[in-house]
């Protein structure tokens, strides 16, 4: 990958893309799928990585792990109806060599109640930064290393859906 | 007991007014969960009354002047590490008007200044220096009389067990070892066996009255019921391996379970036919259970509660400490502070961070608890004066070998009416 010439910009831009649109469409299944198989995926407050504390609110250490987790979402695991809705600014690639790239991104996802009660609701429900590793497998752009630094360290009552 | 030495009245909730229509512990008016005057009742005779309010774990502020920001029921403090090396806290309030002193969640510092007028504190909260405190010039300032040593910053008595810190108001509480009594210091010194050092934390805002959270967490009925994660990758289950322990007062619990086989396991779930039992799924990555015993610890789950706002926590080989938050009658937070032992390896500590995965706001054993208890608060909305149905197990609290039983919320509110209506 090129240095300077915005290809590594546009390919992490792209991978965002679709990354937060199967979140956003619910379609979690697809999610492992932009990851590599020996993946980290890890979503630590801010105030952990403030104070270089290591303690992740969710953290998976491999692409089956990422599946457990849809597993559970669909099988196990319940909350309240909702749906996301992410904002993405502008990617800054951090690094790059042959083999990979690194870029920080910050994110917005507003969290939208669909239960009977706040049904239709929306709220700011988490704020931070994408630091992303990203590989290309195959001839496709896949997260090695995806860490989820949370500024909204104070979760409303749950975190089930991926950021 | 009185609370007359802090100035404050000594108000009662008032039989069939705030209080229950019915004698005994086993069914509560849904007013409690949101009434206005009740939570405030609360703060003043529970919080701030005679009981112990975990504030902090001694190894977040090791050095002297290292302090942390908290809350003892919704009153912010602060607890600071002393020159002398003792554990001081105090109303994060100035003594002068009213300001919040410590701006800051946490750090270090040699004082503690106010910065609306700078009225400074030492480590222990005393007054240490007042601007213009003989005016200007021969003109202003105070009255010869003014003396800083009647000017410092509330201070709360603390103790330490443990190394948990916990503070109190009560001019009253007995010492903390008494307050914890046997039972449950036992099972402290069992999780709590040495040395530890925070991992992180997580913070969790549910909409929820803080004894919703107080009565899940001794809730051993729920387990099974509203987790699905182990039953449904066919992980051994809690509901019958398991136990209760209480101390006399009704207020500290544990709930604990130890390993089964999946056999017994299947049968228990088929001849229910309930809903958590499903058709084995396995893991697709199983190293999340992988961990090793700690060698003291015998349990696959201990949850244990110390009255009022404690819980200590350990799931497989996952060990935190809660601290419950009451943020207005409908509101609450809860802080986790996750921990390992000081002297854990790097393997054990990384078993202790992949295993976070079952707590916490993401918690796959866990994340129901907010979203049940939200249900609750949501649903009792004018259902005042109806009332909780807590006789699973009977009415009283007895000890009890099995899981099936309300009995530990039957003791938290057995602890809780006391407080609330006894005199003090």
């Amino acid at each position: 990958m090129a240095a300077d010439d915005g290809h590594s910009r546009q390919v992490v831009e792209e991978l965002l893309a679709a990354y937060v649109t199967a979140i956003d469409d619910g379609d979690l299944e697809r999610w492992p799928e932009f990851f590599t198989a020996d993946c980290v995926y890890r979503i630590v407050p801010r105030e952990n990585d403030s104070l270089n504390l290591p303690l992740a609110v969710m953290s998976c250490n491999s692409q089956a792990a990422l599946t457990d987790r849809i597993a559970a979402y669909r099988k196990a695991n319940l909350f309240a109806p909702h749906a996301y809705r992410h904002m993405l600014g502008p990617v800054r690639v951090t690094g790059e060599d042959k083999l990979e790239i690194g870029a920080r991104t910050n994110y917005a996802v507003f969290r939208t109640a669909l239960d009977p009660i706040d049904y239709g609701t929306s709220e700011v429900f988490s704020v931070g930064e994408y630091r992303d590793r990203i590989v290309i497998v195959d001839g496709l752009a896949r997260f090695r290393e995806k860490t989820v630094v949370v500024d909204t360290c104070k979760i409303h009552t749950l975190l089930a859906t991926p950021l | 007991m009185s609370l007359q030495a802090n100035g404050q009245t000594n108000r009662t909730l008032p039989s069939g007014d705030l209080g229950w229509n019915t004698p005994g512990v086993a069914s509560v008016p849904y007013k409690f969960f949101y009434d206005q005057e009740v939570y405030e009742v609360e703060q003043r005779r529970l919080f701030r009354g005679p009981v112990w309010n975990y504030i902090v774990l001694e190894s977040e502020i090791p050095n002297p002047g290292d302090f942390k920001a908290n809350f003892v029921g919704d009153t912010p403090i602060v607890v600071s590490r002393g020159r002398d090396g003792a554990i001081h806290a105090f109303v994060n309030r100035c003594a002068h008007r009213g300001a919040l002193v410590c701006r800051e969640m946490r750090g270090n510092s040699t004082t503690h200044v106010c910065i609306y007028h700078q009225w400074s504190y030492d480590l222990e909260g005393n007054l240490i220096g007042v601007p213009f405190r003989r005016g200007l010039e021969g003109k202003g300032g105070y009255a010869a009389g003014f003396e800083t040593a009647h000017h410092g910053l509330q201070k709360l008595r603390t103790a330490c067990y443990a190394g948990l810190v916990f503070a109190t108001f009560g001019a009253q509480t007995p010492p903390l070892v008494d307050y914890l009594g046997d039972v449950a210091r036992s099972w402290i010194d069992r999780t709590l066996n040495r040395p530890v050092r925070a991992l992180g934390y997580s913070r969790q805002l549910i909409d929820a009255n803080w004894k919703l959270y107080a009565e899940n967490v001794r809730d051993p009925y729920h387990g099974s019921l509203l987790h699905l994660f182990n039953a449904t990758f066919g992980i051994a289950r809690v509901s019958q391996q398991g136990g209760l322990s209480m101390d006399p007062s009704g207020g500290h619990n544990v709930i604990y379970a130890r390993k089964r086989t999946q056999e017994q396991e299947t049968r228990a779930y088929s001849q229910e036919k309930i809903r958590s039992y499903q058709k084995t799924f396995s893991l697709a990555d199983p190293s999340l259970l992988q961990g090793k015993p700690d060698p003291l610890i015998d349990t696959t789950t201990t949850i244990q509660t110390i009255f009022p706002v404690l819980v200590i926590q350990q799931i497989a080989n996952s060990l935190a400490v809660r601290q419950i938050v009451p943020k207005g009658p409908s509101r609450m937070e809860l802080v986790s502070t996750f921990f390992t032992y000081a002297d854990d390896d790097q393997a054990t500590v990384n078993t202790r961070l992949k295993q976070a995965n079952l707590a916490g706001p993401a918690g796959y054993i866990s994340m129901e608890d907010g979203y049940a208890i939200e249900l609750v608060q949501q649903a009792i909305v004018h259902a005042g004066d109806e009332e909780s149905f807590i006789e699973l197990g009977g009415t009283e609290r007895p000890l009890e070998d099995d899981l099936v039983s309300e009995s530990p919320i039957r003791g938290f509110w057995h602890r809780y009416r006391g407080l609330m209506t006894e005199e003090q």
